[in-house]
């Protein structure tokens, strides 16, 4: 059994547990969220041993340099020492500044930084409380807004995070951010080029940055963004959507609703099937999927098959946290 | 004489060959089981090795490495059908791509060199 030394004491790593695994049974207090390897939050550093590949996936070349690695992905062959990383993410003071509802499950959270966080409107960033709990949520605001952040948080019953968003946080309450991660964003240079951005619920988040970046920055390609409900009340900002389609010749708003007729504006029907309907080929296309993990699943794997190639379909899984 | 894999285009070839490849197999219901439920992203990383290995181009890749790598695939079923069917999906992603016949021959004959590591035997 590969021995995993941390804080100088060593332990013996169980079958199948990874280092993340390891050293919450030893009681330590490694910080995690996603267990996927999504969020970044589990981060360490090995300062001697041989790290699996996977345990470095998806992080800067600089970092993996360094020995850094994602704890909850890591099954190391040999032994590691490793310590904390606290000095590898970006950390930022932030404040509630307001909460606004957009329906009846969706709270806009707008947070204050002290000082700028230099990101791309799509990305996300960890929210981390006193007492170690940790959740992503991605970036809706443009950075043209200054040092105030737009969240949609939803409403998840039972939910720690969402439910103190939801119910208790009050202007001026304190959060440390982590971040910005992820690569869903919106890339300036090739201004022609289709793009297909869907998603469900809070998905729309990351989709209304990115939208209002590529607007923005004056892209003029077709943009189409699809967005699927299973009732007409869980939509949300179609109004600003709305508004923002009527301005814009190249964007089109597609609010579509599964379970009920909706509004006459607005599309019956699955959100996938809809979307794949209205833009069958999409050779050349840059596409954005959000939200819901299964769905974006199935819909990254439909976008590539309608042409789309790989490297132009950003999923973005909004992967509960715990992992499975 | 260069080796097949310089002479298809080295690793520009495998990234314009990966995409159209992995659509084939994916679309091809005698194999595409065998392609699913793990991400989508490192399954492609894995097609790059794969059609590299092809190629003829680098890799350290040993015998021994193809058959622990598809073991858990030969427990699922994977047999000399679809070995044929990958191997019909890769002359087809090349004819796409207009690599020249004797090259597409080549490749061939690499593939095949692997079957009996692939399936085990
Ligand atoms: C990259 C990324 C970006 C994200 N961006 C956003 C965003 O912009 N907006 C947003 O609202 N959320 C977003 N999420 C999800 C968010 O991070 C939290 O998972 C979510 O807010 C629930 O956390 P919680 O602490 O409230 O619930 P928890 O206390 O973690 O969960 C409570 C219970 O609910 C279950 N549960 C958790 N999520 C769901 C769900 N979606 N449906 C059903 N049951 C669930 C849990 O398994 C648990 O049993 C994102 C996640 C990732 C990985
Ligand atoms: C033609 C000969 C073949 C060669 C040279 C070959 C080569 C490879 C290589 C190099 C990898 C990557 C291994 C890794 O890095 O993990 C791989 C993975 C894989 N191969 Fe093949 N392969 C062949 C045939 C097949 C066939 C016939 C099938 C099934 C129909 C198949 C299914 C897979 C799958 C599913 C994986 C991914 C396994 C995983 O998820 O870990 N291969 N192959
Ligand atoms: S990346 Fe390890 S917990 Fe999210």
């Amino acid at each position: 059994m590969p021995a995993i030394t941390y804080e100088d004491n060593s332990y013996a790593l169980g079958e199948g547990e990874s280092v993340l695994d390891c050293l919450a049974r030893e009681g330590h207090d490694i910080p995690s969220s996603c267990r996927s390897g999504v969020c970044h939050s589990c981060m360490l550093r090995a300062t001697s041993g041989e790290l699996p590949p996977a345990a470095q996936k998806g992080l800067k070349d600089a970092h993996r340099a360094q020995g850094y690695f994602l704890s909850c992905c890591c099954h190391p062959e040999g032994d590691l020492t490793v310590t904390r990383a606290d000095d590898a993410t970006q950390k930022v003071a932030a404040r509630v500044l307001r909460k606004e509802t957009l329906n009846d499950r969706v709270l806009r959270v707008v947070l204050e930084t002290d000082k700028p966080l230099e990101y791309f409107p799509g990305q996300f960033v960890n929210f981390a409380r006193p007492g170690g709990l940790v959740r992503s949520f991605s970036l809706a605001s443009v950075p043209a807004l200054g040092n105030e952040l737009e969240f949609h948080v939803a409403l998840v019953l039972g939910g720690s995070m969402s439910g103190w968003l939801h119910h208790e946080a009050a202007p001026g309450d304190p959060l440390e951010l982590l971040g910005p991660l992820g690569n869903c964003f919106y890339v300036s240079g090739n201004p022609e080029q289709p793009l297909f951005m869907l998603g469900t619920g809070t998905g729309l988040a990351p989709l209304y940055g990115i939208l209002r970046d590529a607007l923005n920055q004056g892209h003029r390609g077709p943009i189409h963004l699809f967005h699927g409900a299973l009732l007409a009340s869980d939509l949300y900002l179609t109004e600003s959507l709305r508004d923002l389609d009527g301005k814009h010749e190249n964007f089109t708003y597609h609010a579509s609703v599964r379970d009920e007729p909706g509004e006459d504006w607005m599309e019956q029907g699955a959100v996938d099937t809809l979307a794949l309907k209205t833009a069958p080929d999409l050779k050349g296309w840059k596409v954005f999927l959000c939200g819901n993990p299964d769905l974006v699943k199935q819909v990254q794997r439909k976008t590539f098959m309608a042409g789309a190639n790989m490297k132009d379909i950003h999923a973005d899984a909004f992967l509960p946290a715990g992992g499975g | 004489m260069s080796s097949v894999y310089e002479q298809i285009g080295g690793e520009a070839a495998v990234d314009a060959a990966v995409d159209i490849f992995y659509r084939h197999v994916l679309g091809d219901n005698r194999i595409s089981r065998f392609f699913e439920g793990v991400d989508m992203e490192t399954q492609a990383q894995k097609q790059k090795a794969f059609l590299t290995m092809a190629f003829g181009g680098p890799h350290n890749y040993t015998g021994k490495d193809m058959r622990e790598g598809h073991a858990h695939l030969v427990k699922q079923g994977l047999n000399d059908s679809h070995f044929d069917a990958v191997a019909e999906n890769l002359a087809k992603t090349l004819k796409e791509l207009n690599v020249p016949q004797n090259l597409i021959d080549e490749v061939m004959t690499i593939a095949e060199s692997t079957r009996e590591d692939v399936l085990g035997r």
